[in-house]
């Protein structure tokens, strides 16, 4: 099975690999995926006042496709406001990465995961507004 | 490697492999011993006869190279000549077995004895059987991959045909108590089949010693070639199977077709080199494969022998590196050809079954790699896979969440995770 360059790419020199301050108000992790079905991805995004994503971070236990799929969406969503970075899509990613179809569930999760830092952010923020 | 398996040249056609690549799955195939390949090759050419033509000097030729390699498969498991049928690998070997022995004694006897670990060739036939009317009891192994001799005698009944359980497993090396498990079939009066395909060169084989009454066992697994493998049948006393394959009735009417002369040339050289070689290359492989471990778990918390730790063959070092896929460790570790019981690499994506029956955990069994150690394996090429293993497995756990909610004390069991 043969791999593309740019999947290759990001799995060699993954990019914002890291982790931010969960405990932190501007910031909103995504836990997604399980152990027992081989991935895992944490996605983190650090908001400014604008709604813009200013940071993105992640850590993936996975193939390459998926730590590939996750490198590749923070260095997509970094700038975006969340509500952009809600509008990317599985099969955007897929194509840019040219997954073969049986990992075409890596760039599933690293979609799903997008969508569950952006929903942790919004869930901190509305809990701090009804305080 | 000490054989040099990528001669580079460029006026041969055809694609080489690069000269950093390591191999280390042997348990998928092995290279042709160049003297094997010595051995077969007048039968390409010259000696082109078929070794079923009685009546001129080509086909006795023939005949002659392949009773030779009949003789050298039978010295080393210490059977009769006579008792060797020549077929195209072990896969065969265990359909022929099985389904064969089924289908003569069947109308008496319709319930086998298997293992939940064997191999997918043993599995398949049994189930196909089972459509048939046959009751199969697949037995569970312990958590060293072994299987519980006492749940063995208990599952033997009246009805009870066949016991097939394979001699070293594939993916985890470990050894089955073959000498018990004869002696209780014997006892019990059923046939006891065993897939050797992994266990010829390695472990001493004895078919009367071990009251083993038919054996599988492959050309490729051995340093021979690819596409010929042979099934020992006891003939005192005697094992009656159906045949498969109608035909002109070839190897005492088990197994028709013309004989691949070459091939089984090749099979018999590759066994007659195996007894030879099997007490200095067992020695050698142990070393390495404890170098190998020792090295790695010297620099890497969290690993885990899958299988047995004794009661296994030095050449098959099935580890668990927690917190790091195993499809996702392969990828880093390209110029190591290795095998993995991630799902990642299997077309069902699901984790081994093999390691999921160990009782190892779906998320560990994710985390699996399997090192074969073999023949033309050098010290140099084992410091070179510690080194690009243990940085791997660094790297890979630097960027896994898993890894970091390890370090901070969270149990990976405590979190909901959601299936998908």
């Amino acid at each position: 099975m043969a791999y593309s360059e740019k999947l290759i790419d990001h799995y060699e020199k993954p990019r914002n690999v890291g982790s931010l301050d969960k405990n932190d108000a501007s910031v909103g992790t995504g836990l997604v995926g399980a152990p027992a079905c081989g991935d895992v991805m944490k996605l983190q995004i650090k908001v400014n006042a604008e709604g813009v994503i200013e940071d993105a971070k992640f850590k993936t236990f996975g193939c390459g496709s998926a730590i590939a799929s996750s490198s590749l969406v923070t260095e997509w969503i970094k700038g975006k406001s969340i509500e952009e970075a809600g509008t990317i899509r599985n099969t955007e990613i897929a194509q840019h990465l040219a997954l073969p179809p049986v990992k075409i569930h890596c760039s599933i999760l690293a979609e799903d995961a997008i969508k569950a830092a952006i929903g942790d952010y919004k869930a901190k923020q509305a809990g701090i507004k009804a305080a | 490697m000490a054989m040099n398996l990528s001669a580079v040249s460029n006026i041969h056609p055809f694609p080489v492999i690069p000269r950093e690549q390591i191999y280390m799955d042997y348990q998928a195939t092995t290279p042709c011993d160049p003297g094997v390949l010595d051995k077969m090759l007048p039968y390409f050419s010259n000696i082109f006869g078929n070794p079923h033509s009685r009546n001129h000097v080509h086909g006795w030729l023939a005949e002659e190279g392949i009773e030779v390699a009949r003789q050298q498969i039978a010295s080393l498991l210490k059977a009769n000549e006579k008792e060797i049928v020549f077929t195209s690998g072990a896969t065969e070997s265990n359909n022929l077995a099985i389904k064969g022995v089924a289908g003569f004694y069947g109308d008496k006897k319709k319930h086998i004895i298997t293992c939940v670990t064997e191999h997918k060739c043993v599995l398949e036939s049994c189930r196909q059987l089972e459509q048939q009317g046959f009751e199969i009891t697949y037995l569970p192994v312990q958590q060293n991959g072994l299987i519980d001799l006492d749940n063995l005698r208990n599952s033997i009944k009246d009805e009870t045909l066949l016991v097939s359980i394979m001699a070293v497993n594939n993916e985890i090396g470990v050894i089955q108590p073959l000498k018990e498990i004869g002696a209780i079939c014997r006892q019990k009066g059923v046939f006891f089949h065993t897939d050797a395909a992994q266990a010829i060169g390695k472990i001493d084989i004895d078919v009367n010693e071990m009251n083993i009454d038919l054996l599988s066992l492959s050309g490729h697994k051995i340093y021979g070639p690819k596409g010929i493998g042979a099934l020992f049948v006891r003939r005192k006393p005697r094992v009656r199977m159906q045949a498969l394959i109608s035909g002109g009735g070839q190897e005492r009417g088990m197994r028709s077709g013309t004989l691949p002369t070459p091939l089984c040339v090749g099979l018999g050289e590759a066994c007659a080199i195996a007894e030879r070689e099997m007490k200095d290359e067992s020695e050698r492989i142990a070393r390495l494969g404890h170098q190998l471990y020792t090295g790695i778990c010297k620099k890497l918390s969290h690993v885990y022998l899958n299988g047995d730790v004794e009661r296994r063959i030095p050449g098959n070092l099935n580890l668990s590196f927690a917190f790091v896929e195993g499809e996702g460790l392969m990828m880093g570790i390209k110029e190591l050809s290795v095998s993995s019981g991630s799902a990642c690499t299997s077309s069902s994506l699901e984790p081994s079954y093999v390691l999921r029956a160990l009782g190892v955990e779906e998320e560990l069994a994710h985390t699996s790699i399997r090192f074969g150690i073999g023949r033309f394996t050098t010290e140099e090429e084992i410091e070179r896979a510690i080194k690009t293993v243990v940085h791997e497995v660094q790297r890979l756990r630097a960027m896994s969440p898993l890894w970091e909610m390890a370090q901070e004390g969270i149990d990976i069991k405590s979190i909901q995770w959601a299936a998908h």
